[in-house]
């Protein structure tokens, strides 16, 4: 049997019901054992019931986003094989259509399913789930108390799912190992259930596993497994953040309340509050306060909290820094899937002309340094900052060795205050930058108002102070464009020679890198791959050299029309030659986006919208 | 009380141009707003107050104190923001009715429940003066000021009445125009540790042709309509606030006062002393107050946060 070190593990079944822990729990004990993970959850907007999959990238290097090739499909229910067709719209197809051939279907044995008229090409093993884990539990003596252990037929699918990939059972079954007393008794049963399903499995395939998953060395210290959730958050506190308001909104919640549970350990202040306006209002007034200060939503969020991101640059806030976790939108749009339709938003969240620094990380890397550096733009510039993040990163796992906070800059807390007789909040400075002083600091009394101010913050509408208020305050973002440096504005990746070049922001990074060294190791003309990072200011003389090197550019985003294609027209003059866009809520698979670059290549369409989830 | 000896009135005030109406009921709330920070004695420079937008709104430029004029109905958030980043700050938010309690209620209902050291006063005049003289949610149904085009359909609110229910812990009315028993009052609530709140009559000579200085002196069936509670046998303050029992009904009392027909209480309708926001959140943590104090947080040690995700 030949060797596979790229596959894919899904974790089918109704939401509510325990697959994020399973497929977490099955997905950490790999990453433990050396195996490179990358992982992706679809899920309804609901509690329980609804058909939910997690998505589990095993492969010996690291992947940096999921394939449509799953070579074991373990499902908890009929719509996870049969779709859920008895709708008027059914909302998928069945996940048949994405297996491998050869590929294992380990089901539920309880499930009574007419499986004739499918695919023929792939094995479809009844797992008696509850069997299997009774079984273990009577022998240990233990079998009254079957209901309330039954969580552990998630350990009879995991050693299932290892029979079935030719995965070691020893690497997965490290993952109980530990605690005492009743954790290590209970660690044992979880054990014998894996290796029930295990040795089911085995049997059912013959005695041999239905792929020969590469076998890799465990590493000396385990990796990180994580979300972009953790590495934000922990980039925030590395940043110092001393406050942070919120109002609850998928997918931004998560981040919150990662926040939140460890507030107190951490000396932080987190305030869920009664809407966004107030989650605004109330950062804006802490970083006025002195302390670093954020708050976290998502596009609806943001559509109220434009009025107090005005009220922030209008007043020259060192902050808040605004972390936007996008959706599908518009509206409530798509609260649980992913899109990057919110940059244009995020451009201008409010009336008038003001100036803030928008960012957009593509990777755990980049989310790591721009949640970090962000808080050193609001001190430093006086103004508010977004960070644009979505659904799949804030959801998705990946194995990463090591954040890299050694190599993140020292703090910078900007222009601050020092007592010299009369003090000006807004004094007009060479470069914009006016010293700031800190409530409570003696001879540092200020004034800030929404309306248009004097150098002291008091209200004027006179036409002098007006512009020269207005050119200071735009001008900070000049000042920003400048002193930014190139590696936090653009990233490129692939052969600098290549005559197509890839445009893309956000988390389609990983995808689009990925997707370029396949085509690339396909031979035919070379790919590159242009990363716009910095949204605001826009790097302007860095995009437009690195398009104009380029033969044919085309476009990659997960919106209607291309977002980043309008902004990079309107700030360099330059079309993106071609546009593949995808707008279902899911982001790009691999093989999606390697169709979608190779049909824009060949067609005469400007823009190719995709998605393999059409019947 | 005693006078504190370190700062006079003038130490609050600025020169700042007063663009408010001659007469107008704004004067003596400032006025009594600087008089009971003389009163508490609390330095100018350890003083955030924090406005919504309208007349009173206009209110920090001329007091000489961290000043903060910010969106119209979000001064309660932003007050809110200001205490918890910078508690060591004496807070005071400032606005009008229709900041509070129209475009900013849902905050007002809120501040209620968390009990943030701060103290909200609301210049409270029955009209929008800015827009020219709108009924604002505390006008009552059927009254017509000079610049509305109809009587008021709309009933109004009752802003004591709704603190009470909303959980703040110190509710209190005064009056524009008797500074220095406003001032008082003021002194008390800012000395009040949690969020209290006081309703501030307020005459607007220009728009609000109803509600006068005459109407507010006039006597009630023999009576001044309006009468200090401190001055009878009322009491406000709830003695044991671990007694439910006490607490609900030191409430009702004063939601009673509250819709008082005829006659006007002012003073403390409600008092309870009970742990503020601050310092339940301070509570068992290692750096205990420390920790809500600090405002350098970027030497963290995170290894255990990561050891987790391992």
């Amino acid at each position: 049997m030949d060797q596979v070190s790229d596959v894919l593990w899904m974790l089918a079944g109704p939401q509510g019901g325990g697959i994020n822990s399973a497929a977490e729990a099955f997905a950490k004990a790999l990453s433990r054992g050396g195996y490179r993970i990358f992982t992706g959850i679809e899920y309804h907007s609901n509690i329980m019931g609804e058909h939910s999959y997690y998505m589990v990238r095993i492969s010996d290097k690291q992947k940096r986003n999921l394939s449509e090739r799953v070579h074991v499909l373990v499902s908890l229910d009929e719509e996870s094989i049969l779709g859920n067709h008895h709708n008027e719209w059914p909302s998928h197809h069945g996940h048949l259509k994405e297996m491998v051939p050869g590929g294992v279907v380990i089901y539920d044995g309880a499930l009574k399913m007419d499986l004739s008229g499918k695919r023929q090409d792939l094995k479809y093993i009844p797992v008696p789930f509850d069997d299997i884990l009774r079984k273990v539990l009577v022998e240990a003596g233990r079998g009254a108390e079957f209901n309330s252990l039954r969580v552990m037929t998630n350990s009879v699918a995991g050693g299932a799912s290892a029979a079935a990939l030719g995965l070691d059972l020893g690497i997965y079954m490290e993952s109980f190992r530990g605690g005492t007393g009743r954790r290590a008794a209970l660690a044992e049963l979880n054990g014998q259930a894996a290796k029930g399903g295990y040795d089911f499995v085995m049997e059912a395939l013959g005695g041999a596993p239905a792929f020969n998953l590469v076998k890799v060395d465990r590493p000396a210290k385990a990796p990180l497994l994580l979300r972009g959730v953790h590495a934000c958050a922990l980039a925030k506190l590395k940043a110092g953040l001393g406050f942070q308001s919120y109002y609850p909104i998928s997918p931004a919640t998560d981040e919150n309340v990662y926040l939140e549970a460890n507030a107190r350990a951490q000396d932080l202040v987190v305030v869920q509050v009664e809407d966004e306006v107030s989650a605004i209002n109330m950062a804006v007034g802490a970083a006025h306060g002195g302390k670093r200060s954020s708050t976290s939503t998502s596009g609806p969020g943001l559509s109220l909290m434009c009025e107090g991101f005005g009220f922030a640059s209008l007043t020259e806030a060192p902050g808040p820094v605004l972390f936007l976790w996008s959706r599908g939108g518009p509206s409530t749009g798509l609260p649980t899937r992913s899109e990057q339709s919110d940059l244009t938003f995020a451009l201008q969240p409010g009336h008038g002309d003001f100036g803030h620094i928008v960012v957009a990380p593509g990777d755990i890397q980049d989310t790591v340094e721009d949640s970090y550096e962000s808080f050193n733009w609001a001190d430093r510039y006086q103004m508010p900052v977004i960070v644009m993040l979505d659904k799949k990163i804030q959801s998705g796992y990946q194995t990463v060795d090591d954040l890299g906070f050694d190599k993140l800059p020292p703090i910078d807390r900007g222009k601050l205050f020092e007592p010299n007789g009369d003090y000006l909040r807004y004094k007009l400075t060479d470069d914009g930058l006016s010293p700031r002083a800190i409530p409570g600091q003696e001879g540092g009394i200020f004034w800030v108002t929404t309306d248009e101010h004097d150098q002291r913050g008091h209200i004027t509408e006179a036409a002098d102070n007006r512009i020269a208020q207005m050119n200071k305050r735009m001008g900070k973002l000049d000042l920003a464009a400048r002193e930014i440096p190139a590696a936090r504005k653009i990233t490129k990746y692939g052969p600098a020679d290549a005559e197509i070049t890839i445009v893309g922001w956000g988390t389609t990074k990983g995808s689009i890198s990925d997707a370029i060294d396949v085509i690339n190791a396909e031979g035919g003309p070379k790919m590159n791959f242009l990363q716009v990072r910095l949204m605001r200011p826009f790097p302007v003389a860095e995009v437009t050299a690195e398009l104009t090197k380029a033969k044919t550019t085309i476009l990659v985003e997960e919106n209607y029309n291309g977002q980043l294609g309008d902004l990079i027209r309107s700030q360099t003059g330059i079309t993106v030659d071609k546009r593949v866009v995808k707008f279902d809520g899911r982001p790009f698979s691999e093989e999606e986006l390697i169709d979608g670059i190779k049909t824009a290549l060949s067609s005469s369409e400007t823009r190719i919208p995709v998605s393999h989830l059409l019947p | 009380m005693v006078v504190s000896q370190t700062y006079q009135l003038k130490d609050y005030k600025t020169d700042t141009h007063n663009t408010w109406c001659p007469g107008c009921g704004d004067f003596g709330i400032l006025t009594s707003i600087q008089m009971a920070l003389a009163e508490i004695g609390v330095p100018p420079h350890k003083v955030a107050v924090v406005s919504g937008i309208g007349c009173s709104g206009k209110a920090p430029h001329y007091l000489n104190a961290y000043g903060f004029h910010t969106l119209h109905g979000r001064s309660i958030p932003s007050a809110t923001g200001m205490k918890l980043s910078n508690p060591e700050m004496t807070v005071i938010a400032v606005g009008g009715d229709g900041d509070g309690f129209g475009i900013g209620c849902g905050y007002f209902v809120n501040a209620g429940r968390r009990n943030v050291d701060f103290t909200y006063l609301v210049f409270d005049n029955e009209v929008y003066g800015l827009t020219k003289g709108q009924g604002s949610p505390t006008m009552k149904k059927g009254m017509k000021a000079k610049g509305m085009a109809e009587a008021a359909v709309q009933d109004n609110i009752n802003p004591l009445a709704l603190a009470i229910s909303s959980g703040y812990t110190f509710v209190g009315r005064g009056y524009a125009l008797n500074p220095k028993a406003t001032a008082q009052l003021i002194a008390q609530a800012v000395s009040h540790k949690g969020t209290s709140f006081i309703d501030i009559a307020q005459t607007c000579p220009v728009y609000n042709d109803l509600h006068t200085k005459e109407y507010y002196t006039d006597m009630v069936e023999g009576q001044p309509r309006m009468y200090w509670l401190e001055n009878t046998d009322y009491d406000a303050v709830v003695h044991d606030p671990t007694n439910a029992g006490e607490v609900v009904e030191k409430k009702l009392q004063a939601i009673g006062k509250a819709y008082e027909t005829g006659r006007m209480p002012l003073g403390c309708y409600y008092k309870v002393d009970v742990p503020t926001f601050e310092e339940q959140i301070a509570e068992g943590r290692p750096n205990g107050m420390d920790s809500i104090l600090n405002p350098n947080l970027w030497n963290r040690d995170i290894s255990k946060l990561e050891a987790v995700l391992r």
